[in-house]
């Protein structure tokens, strides 16, 4: 059963992502990434990682992918415009090709047994909202705190960018 | 925890936003003319494509929804366990808070919230 | 023969979807007619009252009439996403309804059918409890906007692609102070399951209402705002934007857009009783026989939500609308600070 529903999302996910590449409509491009996304909400969500699963949905499905929209939308890019970046394909495909060795690897070495699971599965309350505030905010409180920092710079950043009556150089 | 309940009301509800948007592509009779098909624009002959570029307040909202809604996030797991975590977790929090504030005011005093 | 406890988990689950669905799509039919009936109450006419017993039956013809309209589709609308953006809103709104709890649980006694052994079972009155409830709320009011952005897109039209526009912009603004509003209520819980959270309102002055005044009226405002209704209902202003984002739909696919505002409006006033007025839990609970607790803590809940119904139709009937920069200032410049201040002030009182 838990395999039949594995293969239904992993199969999404691949299928919507590869759909996405070879789709000339960005607004075609965005709902397929939205289908990614919720496909690998799917994906945490076997894996007992509830509150992981909601924020995929929350954060991208439901903010990010807004704002690609509002970008598409409003500028009015209703078709993708191809030669522009003659280099870009060949290097994409050589990219991909150097990211697909080492996740090729990591893959084949847990086939080969690797690390397992524990196998309570991590222990009840695993992947709750209780286990992952108390640990975010006792052991990993540093990291959240530069995030907030970092969200204060993104806010910054978004207003002095966006901000009317900008000085000009001659100023 | 089974999610088999989750599993099916999903499959039923996309089987009847199906079923509906379908449905009337079907019964309803069709007899269309170029007039009819043309977008509605009060009567007027239409201008030019509705697709235009749009404020950039627009997109300034969107951005700022993200930024918000990533902290607000961050303040779900918090409060869950703010009892346990009492003042210390009010400590933890208060910083966080008050990085937010400050954004939050510096985009007010920049006028970013002026819908004009 | 012993049914399998996966089979009947599945038996339970399928019935009480059936029920929910049906009792959402009735009220929401209802609905329509209801707020047709109270809209003539406030201005002194009659409302629709020919057919069946006192307008009865008017929903169902409305039905049939918008089933059989002819549908058409704009020669210049992209005809695939004309097509799914009312399913995209429906959606959403319709799988709200997976963690709202009805009722607390119910025993059903071993019986036999057609041969088959049905064992003793358990189960709650809510589809899913699931640990996440508040969250997945959020989340599906979130990709909702997805519905109203691409129905205004795909019409290419102006008239609706600034309703969408508008709609969507306006209703990412008041998500934010929507999901900070209930930060208090989920301090004072400790959890963001709904059936802890209704757990934790067991007394009567337990209610969150009288915990978290300020955080229900926040809920309030970003719960009309969020369904587009009145007096924030900007996307569909009629004196300006004709119909909003589905001015270019018809038949079906534009009651499809009626069904989901509706259904969600159902929604956020169930959210309501259940965040605020104690979900399911009733005064003098204990006064009430062992056999019908079950029955007159459901109705109570219904008679909740139905309250906050009328309050939505009533509200629309007697305010004006807001000019979209007044709206845009009340999202970002009262509400959200309002509910900021609300989550520090639970703060310190939960410390002292």
């Amino acid at each position: 059963m838990e395999l039949y529903f594995f293969l239904f999302f992993a199969i999404v996910a691949v299928a919507s992502s590869v759909a996405m590449i070879l789709q000339r409509n960005p607004i075609y491009c965005v709902l397929l990434l939205i289908m990614v996304m919720i496909s690998i909400a799917g994906l945490y969500l076997m894996l007992d990682a509830q509150f992981v699963a909601i924020i995929q949905i929350v954060v991208y499905a439901g903010a990010i992918m807004v704002l690609f929209l509002f970008v598409i939308m409003l500028l009015n890019l209703s078709r993708e415009e191809g030669g522009v970046f003659r280099i870009q394909k060949p290097l994409a495909v050589l990219l991909a090709a150097l990211l697909f060795l080492p996740v090729a690897a990591m893959v084949m070495s847990y086939a080969g047994g690797g690390t397992t699971p524990p196998a309570d599965g991590g222990g009840a309350g695993f992947g709750e909202v209780e286990q992952i505030g108390t640990l975010l905010f006792t052991k990993y409180l540093l990291p959240v705190e530069i995030a907030a920092v970092l969200l204060l710079i993104a806010i910054v950043g978004a207003v002095v960018l966006t901000r009317k009556g900008t000085v000009s150089v001659g100023e | 925890m089974s999610y088999l309940p989750l599993i099916l009301l999903v499959i039923l509800v996309l089987i009847v936003a199906a079923v509906i948007v379908t449905l009337s592509s079907y019964i309803g009779r069709k007899k269309t003319s170029a007039s009819k098909l043309a977008s509605y624009e009060c009567g007027v002959p239409i201008k030019d494509s509705a697709r235009k570029n749009f404020s950039v307040k627009f997109y300034l909202i969107a951005i700022l929804f993200i930024l918000f809604d990533v902290e607000i996030i961050y303040l779900y797991p918090w409060a869950v366990v703010y009892g346990d975590l009492q003042l210390y977790g009010a400590a933890a929090m208060g910083v966080f808070f008050l990085l937010l504030v400050i954004g939050f005011l510096y985009e007010w005093k920049r006028g970013a919230l002026e819908w004009d | 023969m012993v049914v399998d406890p996966m089979i009947l988990e599945g038996a339970i689950a399928l019935v009480k979807i059936g029920i929910l669905l049906g009792v959402v799509f009735t009220t929401v039919a209802y609905l329509t007619f209801m707020e047709r009936r109270v809209s003539a109450l406030i201005q002194d006419r009659l409302g629709p009252n020919r057919v069946g017993p006192m307008g009865l039956l008017q929903p169902l013809a409305d039905g049939i009439k918008f089933m059989w309209k002819e549908e058409f589709i704009p020669a210049s609308a992209d005809r695939k996403l004309f097509a799914i953006a009312p399913a995209l809103i429906l959606v959403p709104a319709l799988l709200i309804f997976a963690v709202i709890p009805v009722g607390g649980e119910v025993t059903i006694p071993a019986f036999t059918l057609f041969g088959l052994q049905i064992q003793e079972t358990t189960t709650t009155l809510q589809i899913i409890d699931l640990n996440v409830g508040i969250l997945y709320i959020l989340g599906m009011t979130s990709i909702a906007v997805y519905g109203i952005a691409l129905g205004g897109w795909s019409a290419n039209n102006k008239f609706t692609l600034l309703g969408g526009i508008r709609s969507s912009a306006q209703m990412i603004s008041y998500e934010l102070s929507l999901g900070l509003s209930i930060v208090g209520i989920l301090m004072l819980t400790g959890s963001l399951q709904m059936s802890k959270i209704v757990a934790a309102q067991d007394t009567f002055f337990e209610w969150f209402i009288f915990r978290q005044p300020l955080a229900f009226v926040i809920f309030v405002i970003a719960a009309f705002a969020e369904n587009n209704r009145l007096p924030f209902d900007l996307v569909e202003c009629e004196q300006e934007l004709v119909g909003g984002y589905h001015t270019e739909y018809s038949s079906m696919r534009f009651s499809m857009f009626m069904i989901s505002e509706y259904a969600s409006m159902v929604a956020a006033s169930a959210l309501m009783a259940t965040l605020f007025f104690g979900g399911w839990h009733m005064p003098f609970e204990d006064q009430v026989g062992p056999g019908l607790v079950t029955l007159y803590q459901v109705a109570g809940f219904l008679l909740k939500t139905g309250f906050f119904l009328f309050v939505y139709i009533w509200v629309r009937w007697s305010l004006p609308r807001f000019r979209y920069d007044q709206l845009m200032a009340i999202g970002w410049k009262v509400l959200l600070p309002l509910a900021l201040l609300n989550v520090v002030i639970t703060g310190i009182w939960m410390l002292v």
